[in-house]
């Protein structure tokens, strides 16, 4: 099965280690994840206010362009995941902003909000299944025990989002146990890291991310998972005591597959 | 007249009504930059509620909204005040020489390992759209 997949100028760059694991792991499970071409960066955060047509057409021209090639667009980036599936939501539900964008830009064929957007955690549960992926699992992580951390953009809003409950989800710790892991619950599973924050108020970045690096080292973590390149930095190189280890998710799964070398 | 001008394009361009607002407070409750705020996310809903547009523009509150979305999902009645601070600070940025980050600044707020990422989400959230 071949996918559109959007990686995102930070998966091209400072994470990627995120894009190479998913990618092996994706062929691992037979699928394809076919780079959409010429995609522009997604911008990082979608822009609440309704009038902000510009910034929110890169995500527009990627989601058309899975829509030309027939295929369901997968995400991998928390945050390129959040922009590209609001922006979608504003194409299928939001008229203004989508005659507004859909007479910039002038395509062939306009655009309401048609194609399907995935994040790669959803390709895994929904597509391949956690009951098949634990079939292809060569070396579990018996007894290692994982804490799963959301953030904020997987989840919310919920009704955009619609991937898990976003209060108390679980796709994360299913995941972990699909691979043979024991999920570790923690209060601040899906609090903010503080995000882009760090740029300028490190102080605020290492309040906001040590209360999560301590609430998951708290409930007995000994490894953080994450999908977003900004949570793994702030809890790495802001929190306080960084000492649970953070790594992508993608990592953990192909190295459970077998195809981390 | 000006109030009344901002007031309205707060609320064209958030799309929030603030007349559904209880004054509950669980908005600042969950906000994870309540501390570093003046005017905290329900003082928002209130104060475009009464047209105070100006003390919002000023503040530099509208520059902590880490943009987590924690208010937009937990007000009991979805109010969203998220989207007034979007909307203010937009109001704000959209101002000739008024962007919050200047692209010189970047290079000495570098690090080895800062992901592109939080560069392009900063310059979206403090710069006019470009």
């Amino acid at each position: 099965m071949t996918l559109s997949y959007y990686p995102g100028c930070t998966l091209k760059t400072k994470a990627k280690d995120l894009d190479i694991y998913a990618r092996r792991s994706a062929e691992a499970l037979g699928i394809t994840l076919a780079e959409l071409p010429d995609w522009q960066c997604c911008g990082g955060a979608f822009s609440m206010a309704v009038d902000e047509i510009a910034n929110k057409l890169s995500s527009v021209r990627a989601l058309a362009k899975a829509k030309e090639l027939g295929q369901d667009l997968v995400t991998m980036c928390s945050a390129c995941h959040n922009v590209i599936k609001q922006a979608n939501d504003a194409m299928a539900h939001d008229k203004d902003f989508s005659r507004n964008a859909n007479n910039y830009m002038a395509l062939d064929e306009p655009y309401y909000g048609e194609t399907k957007v995935l994040h790669y955690l959803e390709v895994l549960r929904d597509v391949v299944g956690f009951e098949e992926l634990a079939k292809k699992v060569v070396k579990p992580l018996t007894g290692k025990k994982v804490a799963a951390y959301y953030g904020c953009l997987l989840l919310r809003p919920g009704k955009v989002m619609q991937m898990d409950n976003p209060e108390n989800p679980r796709i994360m710790e299913d995941f972990i146990r699909a691979l043979g892991g024991e999920p570790v619950l923690y209060p601040y599973r899906n609090e903010c890291c503080g995000g882009y924050v760090t740029l300028e108020d490190k102080a605020l970045a290492g309040k906001k991310s040590s209360q999560v690096m301590d609430s998951a080292r708290e409930m007995g973590a000994e490894l953080i998972i994450t999908a977003c390149p900004l949570c793994l930095y702030n809890l790495t190189k802001n929190a306080a005591r960084p000492e649970v280890p953070v790594v992508y998710f993608t990592e953990l799964l192909a190295e459970a597959l077998g195809v981390k070398e | 007249m000006t109030e009344n001008r901002d007031r309205e394009q707060v609320l064209r361009s958030s799309g929030v009504d603030v007349l559904k607002c209880m004054r509950c407070g669980k908005c600042s409750g969950t906000c994870p930059s309540y501390d570093e705020m003046e005017y905290h996310p329900h003082q928002f809903v209130y104060m475009v509620e009464k047209g105070e547009i100006d003390k919002l523009m000023a503040s530099p509150s509208i520059y902590k909204c880490l943009s987590c979305f924690a208010c937009v999902e937990r007000c009991p009645r979805g109010v969203e005040p998220a989207k007034l601070v979007e909307a203010v600070r937009a109001m704000v940025i959209r101002k000739q020489g008024q962007n919050h980050l200047k692209p010189d600044q970047i290079p000495a707020l570098l690090d080895e390992d800062l992901p592109q990422q939080a560069i392009v989400t900063a310059l979206r959230k403090y710069n006019r759209g470009n």
